[in-house]
């Protein structure tokens, strides 16, 4: 192996562009903005039909994941996902495609090493850290609670 | 006793100088739907219309693409498989299953070679050795990448919607072929120079051009000075995936070293797609190089608008696991000279 010298790896730090943080934030807030409003219109559309608010929630939420789903289906997430960034991976929207993009592209290895296996290759660790974190802070709660 | 060489081929460190140079006979080139879109789109021979090719994998549809190139390039120079002596072929699938799968398929002696997207130069090079040493006198080598199994090795699912940063690369879907015999008209190779790895420290699998930079570099020096060359001896210095981020690097660091290459440094990574076709910072995969070299390049050569060109493929030798584990991700580069019979000596 040749070692790069320190110049060049300056150099190459120089040349390589980095992320547009700027404008990535501003997509992120249109495209995540604009997934949430459509929420928000399915929220009001079914409390406007007389569910209570935590029933409408979980319908909204259900639809959201449907929608998410299709999208992912028909190849039309990923380009979303492209230009929004966390914007269009943070929503309910984005789980749904991180869980069904590797279910369509590891159907071809079987339902059990493929779909079955390889499905949360993506959600997975989100699951795993979410459920990790929330214990902690239920645990911090709980203290707080014990103490005062 | 040990024997002394008393004759080589061997010029300076790197470089080999073929005696019997080998004619490129033939090439082609088959592409996906997306670089028939792009700028080159009209030099490919077969454009398909879906990146799937109605198999029922992409791993089909890549070995297919591959076996459509192999066959028109025998088909574009008049020959048939039994006039052709090996398949020298390689991809960046786990134990380049599509080269195997082609190989099976053909039914032609196989030599699976691996140098990342480097692999085209590597394959003409072993290629141009095994005809002038006499062990061949015709053979295919073959080379091919697909977007969508590499995504799915390399990076995520093919539609999960994750957010590339400037410096990504997108995989080029398409295969080259090129009948290489010791006799024939076209484009001879006159030389090789074998690259050496060369590792820069990155480790971040979305910044390959430059990762790959510092090889490119090297590989280039090595040749001119192995050669006595010099950039002007070339119409162009044709580098193979290391796209807009990588070759700024690469002319960068050549100029440096006091190699002006000015306007005659080509990426094909760089070239096969548009800005506007959402590919960050240009293309990427093996196939890259062995599309534009078998359409775009080698008609140029046949037409007389190139008679020397120095293809110099460029490989990023990592894996999902080593880069997961932290290993940074080293670079190859192989270079080959292609003169047409006019080329000024």
């Amino acid at each position: 192996m040749v070692p790069a010298d320190r110049e060049t790896q300056d150099l190459i730090r120089r040349r390589t562009p980095p992320r547009p943080i700027l404008l990535n934030t501003v997509r992120a807030f249109l495209v995540g903005g604009a997934i949430c409003t459509i929420g928000q219109f399915f929220l009001g559309f079914f409390r406007g039909r007389g569910l209570p608010l935590t029933e409408a929630s979980a319908v909204t939420a259900a639809t959201m994941i449907f929608l998410g789903a299709v999208l992912t289906g028909l190849g039309v997430y990923d380009r979303i996902g492209r230009r929004g960034g966390m914007g269009a991976f943070l929503p309910i929207t984005g789980f749904a495609n991180a869980i069904v993009a590797p279910a369509m592209e590891f159907k071809r290895e079987g339902f059990v090493l493929g779909v079955g296996a390889r499905m949360f290759t993506v959600a997975g660790p989100v699951i795993v850290y979410a459920v990790l974190v929330s214990v902690l802070v239920g645990a911090f709660l709980w203290l707080l609670g014990a103490i005062g | 006793m040990a024997t002394t060489i008393t004759r080589t081929r061997r010029r300076g460190r790197q470089t080999i100088s073929f005696e019997l140079t080998p004619a490129v006979v033939a090439a082609a080139a088959v592409v996906g739907p997306k670089e028939g879109q792009g700028p080159l789109g009209d030099y490919f021979d077969v454009v398909k219309e879906d990146d799937l090719l109605g198999e029922k994998s992409w791993e089909r549809a890549e070995a297919r693409m591959l076996t459509e190139a192999c066959r028109l390039a025998l088909r574009k120079a008049g020959h048939s498989l039994k006039d052709v002596d090996y398949l020298v072929a390689g991809d960046l699938l786990n134990q380049i299953t599509s080269s195997s799968f082609v190989a099976r398929e053909l039914k032609l002696p196989f030599l699976g070679i691996f140098g990342a997207c480097s692999t085209f130069a590597e394959g003409m090079a072993v290629g141009s050795m095994m005809i002038d040493g006499g062990y061949a006198t015709s053979l295919l080598v073959g080379v091919s990448s697909h977007h969508c199994t590499a995504e799915r090795q390399f990076r995520f699912p093919t539609e999960f919607g994750n957010q590339p940063p400037p410096s990504a690369q997108w995989t080029v879907t398409g295969a080259g072929a090129v009948l290489m015999a010791a006799q024939g008209d076209g484009p001879a190779i006159t030389m090789a120079t074998i690259g050496r790895v060369t590792d820069p420290g990155l480790k971040d699998p979305l910044n390959l051009g430059a990762a790959m930079a510092p090889a490119a570099a090297d590989t280039i020096l090595r040749h001119f000075e192995d050669t006595g060359r010099t950039p002007e001896d070339y119409d162009l210095i044709v580098t193979g995936d290391l796209a807009d981020v990588g070759k700024q690097i690469t002319a960068d660091l050549l100029e440096r070293k006091g190699l002006d290459v000015a306007g005659r440094l080509f990426d094909c990574g760089s070239a096969i797609y548009e800005p506007s076709q959402g590919v960050e910072s240009g293309a990427s995969g093996c196939g890259c190089s062995a599309a534009v070299f078998s359409g775009y390049l080698m008609q140029g050569m046949l037409g007389g608008r190139y008679r020397r060109l120095l293809l110099v493929c460029t490989g990023a030798l990592f894996s999902p696991t080593s880069y997961q584990q932290g290993e940074s991700i080293p670079g190859i580069a192989h270079a080959v000279a292609l003169e047409t019979q006019d080329a000024p000596g």
